[in-house]
């Protein structure tokens, strides 16, 4: 195996990264997972990176013609996590990716795909929720590329980040590279904070400010993993609760 | 049970209450009317403690102790609730899980144990029963695609099962037709009548009083209560309007 010199922050996919933390894991780097649904077939997955302070995961997927993936993705790493993939959807497949980045502290955490839609008749939805505090960054960069004989292709995109606090930031780039001419793409970005009036509910009915806060981010995030396969919806749940209670507190 | 001292607040710089006072004994039902702008719904947010209502003078003591020092969560915990005159919508959050969270927290906070999943979900549909409401509703989004009316009976749900000491009723009968106007008022008397109980219904329309009979009226206008009297009062602000009374 030949090793790769370390990406720098010129490369537009590594723009936002923690260099440093990926130059300590560079070199253990396993080589991006190679994962193929067969032709009409029906896989989910599901990707949990909650566990060590630093999470690479990289992989190339490959949907074959009338196949369809739902990826579950939890980005919860305490110092760096980065969940990449590149996805080849081919004649009338569907891939679906629900994903959450939740940081706090001085974490960086991103999201990074790629989905080349390279015939026709496919679908591509993409569902991104960020949570953010401290001086947390989170990044969603995703490219929506469709070829030119890629006709009646939809790919969506719908992109959510929440500040919770001055200092966290959120990056959200959605990205078309479009060369077919009938296609449906959508996308959607916003970057918010919690509502006070529904915290205020919240708290006028007994649940102290940090719950209050925690219950309202449960409200944005837990809906991602409604489709999850049943034996691991309860995981991500809980994972995704202890998360956001932490950057709540 | 409530003592509100000529209390003064500002909303963004602007004074909106200018020396309230009231006193609401336990056991007792009291009705505050007045026209829009009166400062009805500041009233209900500042014993809430919301932010943004600022206290620039006067007390309020809730059951023996300083309401005005304590967090929002606090006063729910001391028994303080708030029926809102636009309840909020929470996405993604069920109602069931709401209520459930919210109600252990005030037990914490009194040194209660949490209601176990089954204990609750009990408690639930008998309140939910009782207002004639499928308990699949509670398994909705808090308040999300609910009518007007719908949202205020939700309301009345939350409150059945917290059964607080002192409730805040703002409009609870806006947007309520007829029969479902009876079955609120009827669910005011059941969970709120009692020796150590009492609420406080705001309202524009002598109707809701028709089911809950007050036991005081006041008329609120510019932020102070310019008129108290008993139900008879609320007679006689529909027959002549706010401007002949106050
Ligand atoms: N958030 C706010 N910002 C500025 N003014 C407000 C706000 N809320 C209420 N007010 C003003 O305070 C006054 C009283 O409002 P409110 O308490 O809602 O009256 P009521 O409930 O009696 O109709 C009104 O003049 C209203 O415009
Ligand atoms: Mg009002």
């Amino acid at each position: 195996m030949t090793a790769l010199a370390l990406p720098t922050r010129k490369d537009e996919a590594y723009r936002y990264a923690d260099l440093d933390a990926l130059g300590r894991v560079w070199a253990d780097l396993a080589q991006a997972r190679e994962i193929v649904v067969p032709a009409g077939e029906a896989h989910s997955h599901v990707l949990l990176a909650a566990n060590e302070a630093v999470e690479v995961h990289r992989a190339r997927l490959v949907i074959q013609p009338g196949a369809s993936l739902d990826l579950f993705a939890l980005n919860g790493a305490a110092e760096y996590g980065r969940i990449e993939m590149d996805v080849e959807v081919r004649e009338g497949a569907r891939f679906t990716l629900n994903a959450a980045n939740i940081a706090g502290g001085k974490a960086t955490q991103e999201i990074v795909t790629h989905v080349r839609h390279t015939e026709p008749n496919g679908t591509s939805n993409q569902t991104v929720r960020s949570v953010l505090g401290g001086t947390a960054t989170g990044s969603y960069l995703g490219k929506v590329a469709v070829a030119r004989q890629a006709q009646k292709v939809d790919g969506e995109q719908s992109v959510k980040a929440m500040l919770l606090d001055r200092g966290a930031t959120a990056n959200c780039k959605p990205e078309l590279e479009i060369y077919a001419d009938d296609v449906k793409c959508a996308h959607g970005a916003t970057v918010g904070e919690l509502d006070p009036t529904q915290l205020f509910y919240a708290m006028s009915r007994g649940l102290p400010p940090a719950e209050a806060k925690a219950l309202l981010l449960e409200g944005f995030v837990l809906q991602l993993w409604d489709d999850a396969p049943e034996d691991r919806r309860d995981e991500l749940v809980e994972a995704s609760r202890a998360l956001l209670r932490r950057v709540a507190a | 049970m409530l003592e509100i001292n000529n209390l003064h607040a500002t909303v963004a710089g602007k004074p909106i209450l200018n020396g309230l006072s009231l006193t609401v004994p336990a056991g007792e039902v009291h009705a505050i009317m007045g026209p829009n702008g009166a400062g009805k719904s500041t009233l209900s947010y500042v014993l809430g403690g919301r932010p943004g209502y600022e206290v620039t003078g006067g007390t309020v003591t809730f059951i023996g102790e300083d309401l005005l020092a304590q967090e929002p969560h606090e006063r729910a915990a001391a028994g303080l609730f708030l029926g809102f005159q636009y309840p909020v919508e929470i996405p993604g959050v069920s109602s069931m899980q709401f209520i459930r969270e919210s109600l252990n927290a005030q037990r914490r906070a009194r040194g209660q144990a949490d209601l176990s999943g089954a204990e609750f979900i009990r408690l639930a549909r008998a309140e939910a029963a009782e207002l004639g409401m499928d308990v699949d509703m509670l398994k909705r989004p808090v308040n999300v695609g609910f009518s007007g009316g719908e949202k205020k009976r939700a309301e009345m749900v939350q409150m059945g099962i917290m059964r607080p000491r002192f409730a805040v009723l703002d409009e609870t009968d806006s947007g309520l037709d007829i029969d479902a106007l009876r079955v609120v008022g009827a669910e005011i008397n059941r969970i709120m009548r009692g020796p150590d109980r009492a609420a406080l219904l705001i309202t524009h329309y002598q109707r809701l009083l028709d089911y809950v009979q007050p036991d005081r009226v006041h008329v609120l206008a510019a932020g102070r209560i310019v008129r108290s009297g008993g139900p008879e009062l609320a007679l006689e602000l529909e027959r002549e309007g706010y401007a002949e009374v106050a």
